[in-house]
């Protein structure tokens, strides 16, 4: 299933931030390749969100390289990530209630005809990038109120696409979710990677993960703590390394070992 | 994957391959789809109506009992010559309305566009009169001392963070103060009927009284609404979108031109179209396009319904917020020299008494909301109809200002309330 190609699209070597007197990201790294799902779990307070916000230039980096393509970038601003290609979805989705799914999806970036907003060329492609996603949602035309919490976020989710990004950060998109919603996006999520996007979603829900993800990557206090192919992988060993018993495990046989040495 | 394929690309169609399990249309079963034609229309009108989407529907009613109770009382109400002063004199407070449509739509308000219409009287006619500038010069000066002043409003609003109504309320005192010192030695100062001012006065009509006159006003603004109409159907025809029925549209046009070629009919059994209501019904429709066909009007819908989502999408929002300040400011003067055009005078009294709660009542009663991000510039004139109707009927029953401030202040509170209600209702129904 998975194509994964040489170069990751985005990497991270050995980055780290501080705000203050808290260490939040410490020598991280982290791969993304194209139409690969990577998971990004940890406990709270773990840096989930502060990596995010790392690549998508909320926080610049105080240590460590960020490489696009393979080749280092600064990454220091919103408008740097988005103009390499990345896109992320918050939690909190910041759509506009009061216009329709067209006018949020456009928002910021409208088509234009002689000056005027081109509503039938926006319309048609919004109907062509749902479509395409399979995204279900009963008119283009209806406000964003009257949409569910779930078709909420497979608008977000499309309002990234827009600007046609290679990388595509979702954080907490199933938080809010009932189940139906939930598989909605994680349909949507296996089918950005169909369409050979590089995707980092950030979830608590193990079952989640393992229904979509390729690669897991655990953060602990700030570090990398184990990344594991999905298959292969047990939920146990993955709530291990996010809780740190694996840690403990570890230590513990290390120190065993050494014992035995002597 | 062997080819890796990008997302709808600008300008070409996507791939076949992924167009085939996307051309049957996804739709969710459990929505109500629209039937075509004109009985899609009625279920469809009915459905929103049960959601709280009354949009202009109170105001038309309200406007029918109006004016059917001061017929009742005084069968001069509905006379050709009472409807030219009601057309005349609602055009100025409906400037002052139409501004403010822009910041309600914000979900601000601006307290000062009566202190700011009498002080742009008072300018214009110290500009014109005691320094003799020439009468055009002078008017250009004065709105932008209006837009001028709004934008100070703006600035403070959207920079240092003080609340709008604060600001506005601080501007109505204070503008409506260097009014008076301004007119303070003379008390009042005359304006001449010449120029932009005689056109804005009560004996300038369209086409100087012709019969045709209205009726050309009449079939520019149905054939607008139709040639309108039918291209934009032909153009999401032709993409392949879901356009009105000819049907629907045809039922437009039938009930503007209703409307129209009445209204026509009557102004016409007396003096005709007042230039005034001409030049309010040609910013009703600049203003109408700028809110709803330019990336600036999808801003301002895009801040009054969500800050955040407007700033995350790139939209520079304290800018948004002082232009549309700046714009109330500009139409606040606009309608101070449509005020002064009817006495030919600036005035210690300008834009005192109840001017401000009625540009506001009219806005709200028209269907604008108070909450921001719903509302639309005709409700400027719809609400105009409203306050002015009762206005000249209260006249007309030689009815005590007090008594008119009170209803006055009941139909705002009602329209108000419809304001709230229909929002709670929006929102039960998952549409707000
Ligand atoms: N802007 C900030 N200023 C100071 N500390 C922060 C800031 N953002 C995050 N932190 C700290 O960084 C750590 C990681 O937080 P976060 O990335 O939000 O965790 P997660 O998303 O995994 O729950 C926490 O200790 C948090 O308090
Ligand atoms: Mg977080």
């Amino acid at each position: 299933m998975v194509h994964v190609s040489a170069t990751p699209v985005l990497a991270l070597r050995g980055v780290s931030k501080r705000f203050g007197a808290v260490q939040a990201l410490t020598d991280v790294d982290l791969e993304v390749h194209a139409g690969e799902v990577v998971a990004l779990v940890g406990d709270n307070g773990a840096g989930k969100s502060t990596l995010v916000k790392t690549i998508a230039g909320v926080h610049p980096i105080d240590e460590g390289v960020i490489e696009w393509e393979g080749k280092a970038v600064n990454i220091n601003r919103p408008q740097d990530a988005q103009a390499l290609g990345i896109a992320t979805t918050y939690q909190d989705l910041a759509l506009c209630d009061n216009l329709d799914v067209v006018g949020n999806l456009y928002l910021g970036r409208e088509i234009l005809r002689v000056g005027v907003l081109d509503e039938v060329t926006m319309e048609k492609r919004a109907r062509e990038l749902l479509n395409t996603l399979s995204i279900r949602i009963p008119s283009v035309r209806i406000p964003i109120a009257s949409l569910s919490g779930g078709q909420r976020q497979v608008v977000a989710i499309a309002r990234a696409l827009i600007g046609e990004p290679k990388v595509v950060i979702l954080d907490e998109p199933t938080a809010a979710l009932g189940v139906e919603q939930t598989a909605q996006v994680l349909d949507l999520v296996e089918r950005l990677r169909e369409r050979g996007l590089g995707v980092i979603l950030i979830s608590h829900n193990m079952a989640d993960v393992t229904a979509v993800a390729d690669t897991v990557h655990v953060l602990r206090l700030g570090r990398n703590n184990g990344s594991f192919p999905v298959k292969g992988t047990t939920n146990e060993q993955i709530v291990a390394a996010i809780t740190g018993a694996t840690d403990n495990a570890v230590t513990r046989r290390q120190a065993r070992n050494v014992e035995a040495a002597k | 994957m062997s080819d890796k394929t990008t997302l709808s690309k600008a300008d070409d169609e996507p791939p076949v391959d992924e167009m085939a399990p996307a051309a049957v249309e996804v739709v969710d079963p459990r929505l109500l789809i629209r039937e075509e034609g004109l009985k899609g229309y009625l279920t469809e009108f009915k459905r929103k109506l049960k959601g709280g989407e009354l949009g202009s529907l109170p105001v038309i009613v309200g406007l029918i009992i109006i004016w059917t109770v001061f017929q009742i009382k005084d069968s001069l109400f509905l006379s050709s010559t009472n409807m030219v002063n009601i057309s005349f004199f609602l055009a100025a407070t409906g400037m002052i309305a139409l501004g403010l449509v822009f910041v309600l739509l914000l979900g601000e308000i601006d307290l000062s566009v009566a202190s700011v219409s009498g002080l742009s009287a008072s300018i214009f006619a110290i500009f014109s009169t005691t320094h003799g500038m020439n009468v055009w010069l002078a008017l250009i000066l004065t709105i932008l001392t209006g837009v001028g002043i709004g934008a100070i409003h703006g600035f403070f609003f959207a920079k240092i963070g003080v609340p709008a109504f604060v600001v506005t309320l601080a501007g109505n005192l204070g503008w409506n103060g260097l009014m008076l010192w301004l007119l303070g030695s003379t008390g009042s100062l005359s304006i001449q009927d010449t120029g932009p001012m005689h056109i804005l006065g009560q004996r300038s009509f369209f086409m100087d009284q012709d019969i045709a006159g209205a009726y050309i006003l009449a079939t520019v603004g149905v054939a607008a609404l139709l040639v309108g109409s039918l291209v934009e159907q032909a153009r999401r025809r032709k993409a392949g979108v879901p356009f009105r029925p000819t049907s629907e549209i045809a039922l437009r046009a039938i009930a503007l031109a209703v409307v129209a070629y009445v209204a026509a009919y009557v102004l016409n059994k007396s003096a005709g179209v007042p230039n005034a209501l001409v030049i309010f019904l040609v910013a009703l429709v600049i203003c109408d396009f700028v809110l709803r066909r330019t990336t600036f009007g999808r801003k301002v819908f895009a801040v009054g319904g969500s800050i955040e989502g407007a700033r995350r999408a790139g939209i520079n929002v304290a800018l948004i917020r002082i232009a549309v300040f700046a714009i109330s400011g500009g139409f606040a003067a606009i309608g101070g020299l449509f005020l002064a055009a009817q006495t030919y005078t600036a005035t210690l009294a300008a834009g005192s008494g109840n001017l401000l709660m009625l540009a506001i009542a009219a806005a709200v009663i028209g269907g604008t909301s108070l909450f921001g991000g719903r509302g639309n510039v005709w409700s400027a004139l719809l609400g105009m109809l409203v306050i002015q109707s009762i206005q000249t009927g209260l006249d007309l029953l030689n009815m005590n200002t007090s008594i008119q401030y009170m209803i006055t202040g009941a139909v705002l509170l009602a329209a108000v309330v419809i304001d709230s209600v229909s929002r709670r209702t929006q929102k039960t129904s998952g549409r707000a």
